[in-house]
């Protein structure tokens, strides 16, 4: 068929039938044509790809279903938090790099542990060997608290502790140092990460087995509608499901279904549900799928939307918000070639940005090889201002909202997640269908399908599997963690242990004990425990002797 | 017996307290793919428990993955327990998240190679089936 491009007046039919023409008839480049998640992408997307009405599609910013965004302005009132994660060595190294960071105009910390911490493992545990300070810092008690804390004034900074299975005994020296400044708790802004259930399928630091570990989730969410009513008290996340493997679609689902599987813990505990679902957040990745990440976090915030106002019944339009961090794909991140790191992290900010993001991390260069410098961090930092100060996207409400393409791709991932939430009830629910190692081996599956992908050619990676050199290790430098942190750690746990009223520390415990075996507040016991100075592995240990170990179940 | 006629055995583990396993579990299904019989060892693995599992399940190859920057103190514990079970002789590797110098000093101690983010599975495998049949050709050449 020829086209003949001389008629003028054709009817739009027509129109599309000729380009459809021209277009098939064409050469086309020699690679997959899908998202980054593999879905298939057509060439065009045009009106009859986008059906539903556009009032109870998107609404306004600022009203259900949220689609276009939490806000009524957006950024025209309130730009997003520039939170960059940050922590490594000692209590004392990790508050120099907080004060550097609040100097070049961050506006929330945002904490790093590491893995002893994370485990509930004080630094001086056999199983600490060797990690102590290495991937963030190492809190053992509310004396490193207090240090990590100085002269930061704890009423005026946001904090927020990437944490999860020993999320509520952080939270209890928190609210502990923050009452050793004079601030009252009510005072206290911040979130803790207290995610325990994609722990369990992706990110791997847990404490006790499922059940337990969200009674304690639900403890902290009664004790801080209460207490601490400022505080995010989960912050339900995406993240390390999207970092180990997951395609988007997965990533929303699987966020979302352990979401909700929070918000019946917590009604099933006789809490009201606007009492605190509008304390709950939600932490997602921002890959380098510019499109497919805008519309994942459009799709979060309606689904969202509809869950909790037509099957939880939230009154509070607040529940019905996705309020939320996004940090960088660290797994985007090349240790080829790494300054293309800055320009990877560019793209995915600029994703974040213009999918309404409430807070943002940029991943630094040098992530792939070590922990990064202060320079790499500033380079980091300096791309989000770059993006909210030169490039004006932030003056206008979703952008890109009535794309034809954003919409439709959004309308796609909310019904791939709600076929996720029909299997996993299938399944009896998340906590069986993580038990049963569902989630995980689909997520495993997505890995190992993207990394053919990459081995095969299909899918590009610049400096990787094309445009390759040869290189001379690193061309940039490296920041190293000093093993003199595990020793000094060493010492002062010892110290602490001899300083400490030994009697009250140990009725501190007993407490702790007693509190498991009744449905007593545990965060209430843990924030008199870090008082009475107990150790974080003092208190994570009475907790596995009462709740027992997670047994990870096999999936490979 | 020849040992071609047997498969190449590998023990994939995670020593330490890091919770990464993507890369662990991905280059342990591919080297299934290419024939090799994997033992995964699951997470939060202290060295006994990786050299223990290794000298129970006879492996050839132990490959270990980790991500938490604790390779300086973990890698020479799981050799020394391996040595300690009668199992010096086991091909030893790995990969994750280890800056190159410190790669250099663990390779001098006996890590024979290690690999960086970004290496294809492909890779991996045909070093191990490389290695191992050089081994054998010495072993025959005794």
């Amino acid at each position: 068929m020829t086209i003949d491009r001389s008629r003028t007046e054709v009817r739009a039919v027509d129109a599309r039938e000729l380009w459809q023409a021209e277009f098939d008839q064409a050469q086309k480049r020699g690679v997959e044509f899908t998202s980054l998640s593999g879905a298939p992408l057509q060439p065009l997307y045009g009106p009859a790809d986008v059906p539903g009405e556009f009032e109870s599609e998107l609404g306004y910013p600022g009203s259900f279903p949220y689609t276009r965004g939490v806000h009524p302005t957006m950024y025209r009132s309130r730009l997003w938090t520039m939170r960059q994660f940050a922590g490594f060595g000692s209590a004392k190294q990790t508050n120099e790099r907080f004060k550097f960071l609040l100097a070049h105009g961050q506006t929330g910390l945002s904490t790093a542990f590491d893995f002893p911490t994370l485990m509930g493992y004080d630094s001086d545990h056999a199983h600490s060997l060797g990690e102590v300070g290495q991937v963030g810092v190492a809190i053992s008690s509310l004396a490193d608290m207090e240090v990590l804390m100085g002269g930061i004034p704890m009423a005026e900074v946001s904090t927020s502790m990437t944490i999860n299975g020993p999320a509520p005994i952080m939270l209890a020296f928190y609210i502990a140092c923050g009452e050793r400044q004079g601030v009252d708790p009510k005072l206290l802004r911040g979130t803790v990460q207290n995610d325990i259930l994609k722990e369990y399928q992706a990110q791997h630091a847990w404490l006790v087995p499922a059940e337990p570990a969200l009674r304690m989730i639900t403890d902290v969410m009664g004790y801080c509608a209460k207490r601490v009513p400022q505080w995010n008290t989960i912050s339900i996340s995406g993240y390390h499901i999207r970092e180990a493997g997951s395609t988007a679609a997965q990533e929303l689902a699987f966020t979302l279904a352990n979401g909700m599987e929070y918000v019946r813990r917590g009604k099933a505990a006789g809490l009201d549900v606007d009492e605190f679902a509008p304390r709950l957040s939600f932490f997602f990745d921002s890959h380098l799928d510019f499109f497919e990440e805008i519309a994942k976090f459009r799709a979060a915030r309606r689904i969202w939307a509809r869950k909790l106002r037509d099957t939880f019944g939230a009154k509070d339009p607040r529940s019905w918000m996705v309020r939320f961090h996004t940090q960088t794909a660290g797994v985007s991140l090349t240790a080829q070639q790494p300054e293309n790191n800055i320009v990877r992290t560019a793209f995915e900010a600029l994703a974040a940005v213009l999918g309404g993001t409430q807070s943002l991390h940029t991943n630094s260069m040098d992530e792939t090889l070590s922990l990064p410098t202060e320079k790499a961090v500033k380079i980091a930092l300096r791309t989000q201002q770059i993006i909210a100060e030169e490039t004006e996207v932030a003056h206008v409400i979703d952008p890109l909202g009535g794309s034809y393409y954003v919409e439709a791709l959004t309308n796609r991932l909310e019904a791939e997640a709600e076929r996720y939430f029909a299997e996993i009830e299938r399944r009896g629910g998340v906590v069986p269908a993580t038990e049963q190692g569902y989630i995980q081996k689909e997520i495993h599956r997505s890995a190992i399908a993207y990394q053919a992908a990459v081995e095969r050619g299909s899918k590009r990676v610049v400096g990787v599997n094309c445009y390759a050199e040869d290189e001379q290790g690193p061309t940039i430098e490296l920041h190293k963690i000093d093993p003199a942190v595990e020793r000094e750690q060493h010492q002062r746990l010892a110290e602490l242990r001899k300083r400490r009223d030994a009697a009250k520390a140990k009725r501190a415990l007993d407490e702790i004990r007693d509190a498991c075996k009744s449905s007593d507040n545990l965060l209430e016991r843990f924030v008199a425990a870090a008082h009475a100075d107990c150790t974080l592995g003092e208190i994570a240990d009475v907790l596995r002797a009462e709740f027992g170990h997670y047994k990870e179940p096999k999936i490979l | 017996m020849p040992m071609t006629q047997r498969k190449i055995r590998v023990l994939v583990a995670k020593p330490g307290l890091d919770g990464h396993d993507r890369g662990a579990k991905t280059v342990a299904s591919a080297l299934r793919d290419h024939g090799m019989e994997v033992i995964y060892t699951g997470l939060h693995q202290a060295p006994e428990a990786i050299a223990e599992i290794a000298a129970q399940e006879d492996v050839d190859v132990v490959g270990l993955s980790i991500l938490s920057g604790a390779h300086m103190a973990l890698f020479p514990r799981v050799r020394a327990e391996l040595a300690k079970r009668g199992m010096g002789h086991v091909l030893l590797t790995g990969g994750g998240i280890i800056p190159q110098d410190d790669m250099a000093a663990l390779e001098a101690q006996g890590y024979t190679k290690l690999f960086g983010p970004g290496t294809p599975t492909e890779a991996i495998a045909k070093w191990i089936t490389a290695a191992m049949e050089e081994r054998l050709k010495n072993q025959g050449a005794q």
